[in-house]
């Protein structure tokens, strides 16, 4: 997932080269395919096939189990959480950076992509020395009788902090690619900084708002490595959809395991079409409709 | 509704090649065009971004109508920029662009929808208002960013390099439509521009800068007839350098050639290439000294003189201006 940094501000039109030979070009086809086929399409198909090897009632049955109910409503809260938390933070960080000139901008950014370049499980066990039992914390979380390792609030944490750079880093870019004349020239015209956003900035990048939340949501939800070290696998109370499969899987519930998979899979088709739908209206958002023919004064 | 810079000075941080610019003062006259006219690099954008507040200056003031608004914010000075990239809201109607500084500042609807209707008819854009920008030409999108600007009722018009995005022929045309604009309304201007044709058509008052000061400010006439120093008399007109002891520049169309018979001395050179634009012909002559001084002249006049190329010439300096030598470093 984390090779999705690339962007809708940054994408560029590619070049077609077409000097290769006929057979080379048909090589080259059928290797990409190959490849694509045995990594990608078979291992897909084969989680639902594999979910419905004992039939629809085992399918139903599973998916409708009481634990699997649960775990798809925490993941479902903790994505109703993490989203939106990133969408306010991931723009007011993109627009800080994008347009203010201030020291410290650079240690900025390499911090909103340390969720990317540390390894889940460590930003996990983070959240543990912080919140566990044995950091300072701890005596006052107690005193507050609020617990965050093996809870929700952990698993939400963990997964807004696992997710964190999505958003912003879309938003980021397009606000980059877009420039600030058309922020100054609504300056000039007198709105204040909160117009401006609402009425000017908001407008320009909301097509990387949106793919930044459908990656963002897709990430949250399949979020495992994090999620893992914190929420300490109660069924029915800390599981979240992907802990839940791996649980499933351990105890040889095969069925019911690649059928609680198909359910992420399926959340993953989903959010490919969205992202295509949304590049699909950003491009056609960048370019002219009509241009129209130069007419003179 | 006068400008006035006092001795700004404004550093870039940083390394790279970014314009700065270190104390200039200048005047702008109430309901006239100004120009600030300069090479790129030469901090003529960055001073115009200071009088609109988009820039904050290190050092000097800035005044619009004697009152000091350095410390003012950009909302508040009560001007009307224009962006060389158009700058419109791409999502809005082009009404909707026009009213924006109106619906920011709360007019009742029926006013707002009366002026924007007003000034899209002054731009002659009347029928254009439910369109969106993309669906305009460039020069129709820069009609539609002045309206906008003229929307509010600005003090001052600031215009940054506002043709600099259109081709010629609709440059040419939108600069007279300005003119006429300015005429009807006669809003104190100040325009940034590298197109010394342009600065000069438009404005009655030119304000020159060269690596963030001002090399000479006065009437285009001034400008063009007594150049301050050899910065100027090489800027204006593309002038050529003579060889010699002192700074000495003249004009293309200010030198004249006529065939030699037989002369000799300083003033024979070779037709060394010779092109032909329009109405015009331009020559490169080689002088004995080894300078190649160009020379411009009307087709009529050098068909009538039948030179070709490699023919020896006698070469007529009409108008040569001359500096002190030392005089360039200001």
């Amino acid at each position: 997932m984390s090779a999705a940094v690339s962007s809708l501000g940054r994408r560029s039109v590619g070049q077609r080269v077409q000097d290769e030979p006929p057979a080379a070009r048909a090589a080259l086809i059928a290797v990409a395919l190959a490849f694509l086929g045995l990594f990608l399409v078979l291992p897909l198909a084969l989680v639902f096939v594999s979910a419905f090897s004992e039939g629809v009632g085992a399918f139903v049955s599973a998916i409708t189990h009481p634990d699997t109910l649960s775990a798809i409503r925490l993941t479902l809260l903790t994505a109703a959480i993490a989203v939106p938390l990133n969408v306010v933070f991931g723009i007011a960080a993109a627009w800080l950076i994008s347009k203010y000139e201030f020291a410290g901008k650079s240690v900025l950014l390499s911090l909103i992509d340390l969720p990317f370049s540390v390894s889940p499980v460590i930003s996990g066990l983070l959240f543990v020395l912080l919140f566990g039992a044995q950091s300072p914390l701890a005596p006052l979380l107690a005193l507050a009788d609020v617990r965050v390792i093996f809870a929700v609030p952990g698993i939400v944490l963990a997964t807004t902090f696992v997710t964190f750079p999505l958003v912003a880093r879309e938003v980021l870019a397009v606000m980059q690619a877009e420039g600030s004349q058309e922020e100054e020239a609504a300056l000039t015209m007198g709105a204040t900084g909160l117009q401006i956003l609402w009425h000017v900035t908001l407008p320009k990048v909301r097509w990387g708002v949106l793919y930044g939340v459908i990656l963002c949501n897709a990430r949250a939800m399949g979020e495992f490595g994090a999620v893992s070290v914190v929420s300490g696998h109660i069924r029915g109370e800390t599981n979240t959809l992907p802990l839940h499969v791996e649980i499933l899987y351990n105890e040889y519930v095969f069925a019911g395991a690649f059928a609680v998979a198909s359910l992420l899979a399926s959340l993953a088709l989903v959010t490919l079409v969205a992202k295509e739908v949304v590049q699909w209206r950003a491009r056609r958002g960048r370019t002219p409709l009509r241009p129209a023919p130069e007419v003179g004064a | 509704m006068s400008v006035e810079g006092i001795a700004l000075v404004k550093h870039f941080g940083g390394e790279g090649e970014v314009a700065a610019v270190r104390g200039v003062s200048f005047q702008a006259p109430a309901g006239r065009i100004t120009s600030l006219l300069g090479p790129s690099g030469s901090g003529k954008s960055t001073l115009l971004r200071m009088v609109a507040g988009l820039e904050k200056p290190d050092a000097g003031t800035v005044h619009i109508d004697g009152r000091d608004v350095t410390r003012i914010p950009v909302r508040e000075r009560e001007v009307g920029f224009v962006f060389q990239s158009y700058a419109l809201f791409r999502h809005m109607t082009v009404a909707d662009n026009v009213a924006f500084g109106l619906r920011i500042r709360k007019r009742p609807k029926d006013a707002i929808a009366k002026k924007v209707s007003a000034l899209l008819d002054l731009v002659q854009l009347g029928e254009y208002g439910h369109r969106l920008p993309d669906e305009l030409s460039g020069g129709q999108r820069q009609r539609i960013a002045l309206a906008r600007a003229l929307a509010t009722e600005p003090r001052v018009l600031l215009l940054d390099e506002p043709f600099g995005a259109l081709d010629t022929k609709v440059r040419v045309e939108l600069r007279e439509w300005l003119l006429r604009l300015h005429e009807e309304l006669p809003v104190t201007t100040l325009l940034v521009t590298h197109d010394q044709e342009e600065a000069f058509e438009l404005s009655e008052h030119v304000v020159l800068l060269d690596a963030g000061t001002v090399a000479q400010a006065g009437s285009p006439t001034e400008i063009y007839e007594r150049p301050a120093n050899p910065f100027v008399a090489a800027f204006v007109g593309g002038a050529n350098k003579l060889a010699g002891d002192r700074d000495a520049f003249v004009r293309p169309q200010d030198v004249g050639v006529r065939k030699a018979h037989g002369e000799d001395g300083d003033h024979v050179a070779i037709v060394e290439r010779l092109v032909r634009i329009g109405g015009y012909v331009k020559l490169s002559v080689a002088m004995k000294d080894g300078h190649t001084i160009t020379v411009q002249m009307p087709k009529h006049e050098f068909d009538e003189r039948g030179i070709e190329r490699g023919d020896r010439v006698l070469v007529d300096l009409r108008d040569v201006k001359t500096f002190p030598r030392g005089d360039y470093a200001i």
